[in-house]
């Protein structure tokens, strides 16, 4: 098997709360708890779970927006959740996210050349704003928007062309990994279905990895390769998805699914 | 999954029997940069006792307004009721006084809200907040109504009810306090529930409690439930008859069990095959495609058809008349049942 582009073994993120009072007891909220996994390059791997069982903090902690506790994280062999910001930086365009709300995660005060733009530049990936225009607007038509759009702001977008837009963001900078944190819970069914079928058509058209978290099993398994079942900040169950879905071992994804309400077309008694 | 799909043999507008709930021919307009927008268009439906009726729809449908205005929430100068009528138990909601309305409001006619955080007054303890609604329907001493409120957290099972009354909602986790909800909705046993998307913000575990226990109480008091919901799945699994709302409009309306059977508007199709399922694989989703149209711009014809693969110049001039597709069934679709090609 050819090496995973990412390894995390144990990984732990926990939380001081402050205690009730000046001098309540301090107490740890571990948020992750000892979580290991791989993602093979191009491979797409879900963390699935209900509401506060640490798969958001997975991702968070991840990208550094969470200091990890304890446990290493591996990209391409090297371990970057010790390192320093200065030392991450380079990572951080092959570890792109996508955030779950298209309201909150695009400057409302930036067109969105300069959104897609600022990036670039950061990342030194382009010298000229020409360069980058002709950059951004073969990005754009990529997610399905019309380039025109560019010089627009984001309140004069939807809630799904706001997720395509994020989307560009992120594929803009090439990354190697996208970790998308409930990318489409926040949009209407069939607003959704056109996202979700734009992220999966972009994964397999570029290869990227994927770690793709969210609550909502349905869209895990037309999504993943592989999904992960987290309780309690713990991975209780891994596998490939036809396993998980088909056959599930713990009695945990067993309850999840039992859970979904389901539709039958047609006729069930005549 | 079996025996997902409930319903008997019900209508969706009745015979000559007096419904409990009758809308009909609802209209509701905003006001907006001094247009008036129709968000709700020409609505009707029904329900009674010991049924439960599912109102599904993308946001902007129309759904929420439509259920706030039956219980006389709509306020304020921007959202107006212009047309139609709401008749509760013989009664129209619409031409009501006040102070009659307010006697049936929280009394014989409850409603359970979306967010279980922000629907319960975080400074007062939740029995508190019971007994206040207990006691302005009934004359009941407090002790009485607390003896009843500690029932009724027995009865949505919330444990260690006698303790629990004195919690504040924020010592309580989400699926509790929409459960709190519940209760306080039950407190006077209404014979109308409306709930709109009561399980939306809760975890799929805790949103099968809840829904068991919503369909528990109705088997017990016979109450008629109103549930508002953008989840098919939920509303096949509860509900014994559905409305689909399009922009304002019922696109498709019959029994669970005839709905699914065959589903006869486009955009119900559309929406069904839009959700991922879990039970098999689907490479591609069938999105519909584009988006819901605003409230500012002004369609003619059927608001579906710049999204439907079956329109036509008919669709794009002339808003379809709600036919009978099959009895108990209709549609408001120039091309009801076909199947594009």
């Amino acid at each position: 098997m050819s090496e995973p582009l990412l390894r995390i073994s144990d990984l732990k993120t926990h939380f001081q709360t402050k205690g009730a009072g000046l001098f309540g007891e301090k107490k740890v909220i571990k948020a992750v708890d000892g979580v290991s996994f791989d993602i093979a390059p191009g491979e797409v791997l879900s963390l699935v779970g209900e509401s506060g069982c640490g798969k958001s903090t997975v991702g968070r902690t991840l990208t550094h927006l969470e200091k990890a506790t304890s446990g290493t994280a591996q990209f391409e062999g090297q371990d970057f959740l010790a390192m320093a910001p200065a030392e991450f930086r380079p990572l951080r365009r092959e570890i792109q996210m996508i955030f779950q709300d298209p309201f909150a995660s695009l400057n409302p005060r930036l067109k969105i050349e300069q959104t897609l733009g600022e990036p670039l530049f950061i990342h030194g990936l382009c010298k000229t704003w020409d360069e980058a225009r002709t950059k951004i607007a073969a990005i754009l038509e990529t997610v399905g928007m019309d380039p025109i759009v560019m010089t627009r702001h984001p309140h004069e977008f939807s809630g799904g062309q706001r997720q395509r837009i994020g989307i560009a963001r992120v594929m803009i900078l090439k990354p190697k990994l996208v970790i998308a944190d409930e990318a489409v819970s926040a949009l209407d069914v069939s607003i959704q279905a056109q996202v979700l079928n734009l992220i999966k058509k972009l994964q397999r058209d570029s290869g990227v990895s994927m770690l793709f978290i969210s609550h909502d099993l349905g869209v895990v398994r037309h999504i993943s390769d592989r999904v992960a079942v987290m309780f309690g900040g713990r991975i209780v169950e891994i596998g490939d998805k036809h396993q998980i879905f088909e056959t599930p071992q713990h009695a945990y994804t067993r309850k999840l699914l039992g859970s979904i309400p389901r539709v039958t077309i047609g006729r069930e008694v005549a | 999954m079996t025996a997902s799909t409930r319903g008997s043999k019900t209508t969706l507008r009745g015979s000559d029997h007096m419904a409990l709930l009758e809308v009909e021919n609802l209209e509701i307009a905003v006001s907006a940069r001094g247009k008036l927008l129709p968000v709700v268009q020409d609505i009707s439906f029904s329900v009674d006792d010991n049924e439960t009726l599912g109102i599904v729809g993308e946001s902007g449908c129309g759904k929420s307004l439509t259920s706030l205005a039956i219980m006389g929430l709509l306020g304020g100068t921007t959202v107006r009721i212009n047309g139609g009528s709401i008749r509760f138990d013989g009664m129209d909601l619409l031409t009501l006084p006040e102070k009659d309305r307010r006697a049936i409001m929280g009394n014989r006619m409850a409603m359970i809200f979306q967010e279980p955080m922000t629907s319960l007054n975080p400074v007062y303890r939740i029995g508190d907040q019971i007994i206040e609604n207990l006691r302005q329907h009934q004359s009941i001493s407090n002790s009485a109504a607390r003896d009843r409120v500690v029932e009724l957290l027995t009865l949505v099972r919330i444990p260690n009810p006698s303790e629990r009354i004195d919690s504040f909602p924020h010592q309580m986790s989400g699926g509790q306090r929409q459960r709190v909800m519940i209760a306080m909705a039950l407190s006077c046993e209404p014979k109308l529930l409306i709930a709109d998307e009561p399980t939306t913000a809760l975890d799929v575990t805790v949103q099968k409690e809840v829904l068991d226990l919503m369909a528990d109480l109705q088997k017990r008091m016979g109450t008629a439930i109103v549930l508002i919901s953008h989840d098919l799945g939920v509303i096949a699994e509860t509900c014994d008859k559905v409305a689909v709302m399009y922009r304002g409009r019922v696109a498709e309306a019959a029994s669970t069990a005839d709905l699914f059977a065959e589903l006869a508007h486009p955009y119900t199709r559309g929406l069904l095959n839009s959700i991922p399922v879990v039970d098999r694989d689907v490479e591609w989703l069938e999105a519909i495609p584009g988006r819901v149209p605003t409230l500012e711009e002004n369609l003619t014809g059927c608001a579906f058809h710049p999204r439907c693969a079956l329109a036509t110049e008919l669709c794009a001039s002339n808003v379809p008349a709600t036919t009978e597709f099959k009895p108990g069934h209709s549609v408001q679709c120039h091309f009801a049942g076909k199947v594009a090609s």
